[in-house]
């Protein structure tokens, strides 16, 4: 079977506009969760996220590409021009056809949405800009990588809310694995903060109006946060045969169906997940050192996600860790998997296990090695990243340092 | 004034459960009355729609919100304050 590598990787969020800001900050346990700042926040009984700060869409674009690219399309050429340029890859000839795009996002362009509404509906607007739609599509981030480096292989982009970047990473992987293509820029991207995105999960009430602290006694909810990461994959004896520089190995995907509730978590169709991927990428579950939670900070998840882990490693369960890099950054819904695939990265690379900050008090039903405030020095050669979407749709990769 | 809002409570509630509001007695809980966690929010949103109130509640941790919802009676209780307080 051909094997899947990564030769690159960028990002933007709220924790650095770069991967390596991005590490440090994970290594530092620093927080970017922060005050919102848009339109109408006054409205809004939430008001903390973790948002890009200082951003200016003038540093990174032209003129008539601002006008083309909504946020979530900014954020994820911001992400690939860095995994790309990290790659070294040109894209040309057999390589460009044998190249495809495949993202994930679930609300799209949420701020042309919201800017665009609200021109018509308040302030009584006739007319709409003539972007409006290429901007707010799903598939409009995937369409400009593809455009932008001349990808023409198979591109498209997958929404599966919470679990949009692994699925899409998943399918990256199975694509390059089956001869579909042989490199394939992958992972996700959002941009939710905005008036009406974080109206309409106020709704739900399950949002931390405090602090994201996954795992802790003592949490409220999630916190929302917004930026992209994209990754290059490809082919092994691709990658091997040029001389790329390989950051890890993408060795198995798994993803199932709850078929139980459109938003209460289901202990059994993630523990299928976790050991479905296990088996694919022919793990053993002592194997895996290393977990990169779901780990929302909302009651359900988190004790939800903890029993899964249990009842798929068993008493290796106990000597794993498992922290929630959503305390730093905050939870990037179709993008969060991407920014987490970071995580994953750097404990396989740097031996450097990124923290779950923010955490106060022990759970006895998330009573795991939750890495807790401070990251930790430990090399691991096994990880995996879970994905837990609404709907029950769950997505698990598994990573290891390449052989 | 009281009645009403016992009563116009018990309806959302009823609504719900898809139960006629006479089949719903103050001392059931909302487990009782079949209604989940999706069911609780709407509840909630109704009540703070149908009385132009806001009510605060976080899904994460029911019992530690101001709002007892720990049985119907409570619930009505809860929203006679809060009708009291939010537009006194």
């Amino acid at each position: 079977m051909r094997r899947v590598v990564i030769t690159g990787q960028g990002t933007i969020n709220a924790l650095g506009t770069n991967v390596p800001d991005t590490l440090e900050a994970m290594r530092e346990g620093r927080c970017g969760i922060g005050e919102l700042e848009f339109q109408d926040v006054e409205r809004l009984s939430i008001r903390i996220g973790g948002q890009i700060k200082g951003y200016e869409p003038e540093a990174q674009f032209n003129r008539q590409q601002i006008a083309l690219y909504d946020r979530f399309t900014q954020f994820t050429l911001v992400a690939a021009r860095e995994a790309i340029s990290q790659a070294g890859l040109t894209f040309s000839g057999d390589l460009a056809t044998r190249s495809g795009v495949v993202l994930g996002t679930s609300g799209g362009g949420m701020n042309t949405l919201d800017e665009n509404y609200r021109s018509v509906y308040e302030d009584g607007k006739n007319r709409v800009h003539p972007f409006v739609v290429p901007k707010l599509m799903n598939n409009a981030a995937a369409s400009h990588v593809s455009m932008e480096w001349n990808l023409k292989g198979p591109s498209f982009t997958v929404a599966t809310a919470c679990a949009s970047s692994n699925h899409a990473m998943g399918q990256a992987m199975n694509m390059i694995r089956t001869g579909m293509s042989d490199v394939m820029i992958t992972g996700g991207s959002e941009a939710m903060l905005c008036f009406g995105g974080i109206k309409a999960w106020e709704g739900l009430r399950v949002m931390s109006r405090d602090a994201c602290r996954p795992f802790s006694a003592n949490r409220n909810g999630m916190v929302q946060g917004e930026g992209a990461a994209v990754f290059v994959f490809e082919e092994y004896e691709h990658a091997r045969a040029r001389g790329a520089e390989i950051l890890a190995e993408v060795v198995g995907f798994a993803m199932t169906s709850d078929a139980s509730d459109i938003v209460m978590p289901s202990k059994q169709g993630a523990a299928r997940a976790i050991q479905g991927a296990m088996k694919n990428a022919r793990l053993n579950p002592e194997d895996v050192c290393y977990i990169n939670a779901h780990g929302t900070g909302t009651a359900a998840n988190d004790k939800t996600e903890c029993a899964a882990v249990a009842d798929a490693f068993g008493h290796h369960a106990n000597d794993l860790m498992i922290s929630s890099t959503k305390s730093m950054h905050g939870h990037l819904i179709g993008g969060t998997g991407a920014v987490e695939l970071l995580a994953c990265i750097m404990a396989l690379r740097e031996g450097v296990i990124a923290p779950t900050i923010s955490y106060e008090e022990p759970d006895p039903e998330c009573a795991l090695d939750v890495v807790p405030n401070v990251a930790r020095d430990v090399k691991v050669d096994a990880v995996l990243s879970n994905a837990f979407a609404f709907g029950g749709l769950n997505a698990v990769l598994a990573l290891r340092k390449t052989a | 004034m009281s009645d009403t809002t016992k009563d116009r409570v018990i309806a959302i509630i009823a609504e719900q459960a898809v139960l006629e509001p006479g089949d719903v007695s103050l001392n059931q809980t909302l487990e009782d009355l079949g209604i989940d966690s999706l069911g609780l929010v709407e509840s909630i949103f109704a009540i703070e729609e149908g009385f132009d109130i806001t009510v605060p509640f976080n899904a994460n941790d029911p019992s530690d919100s101001d709002f007892d919802i720990s049985s119907v009676a409570a619930i009505v209780k809860a929203v006679e304050s809060l009708v009291a307080e939010q537009h006194a």
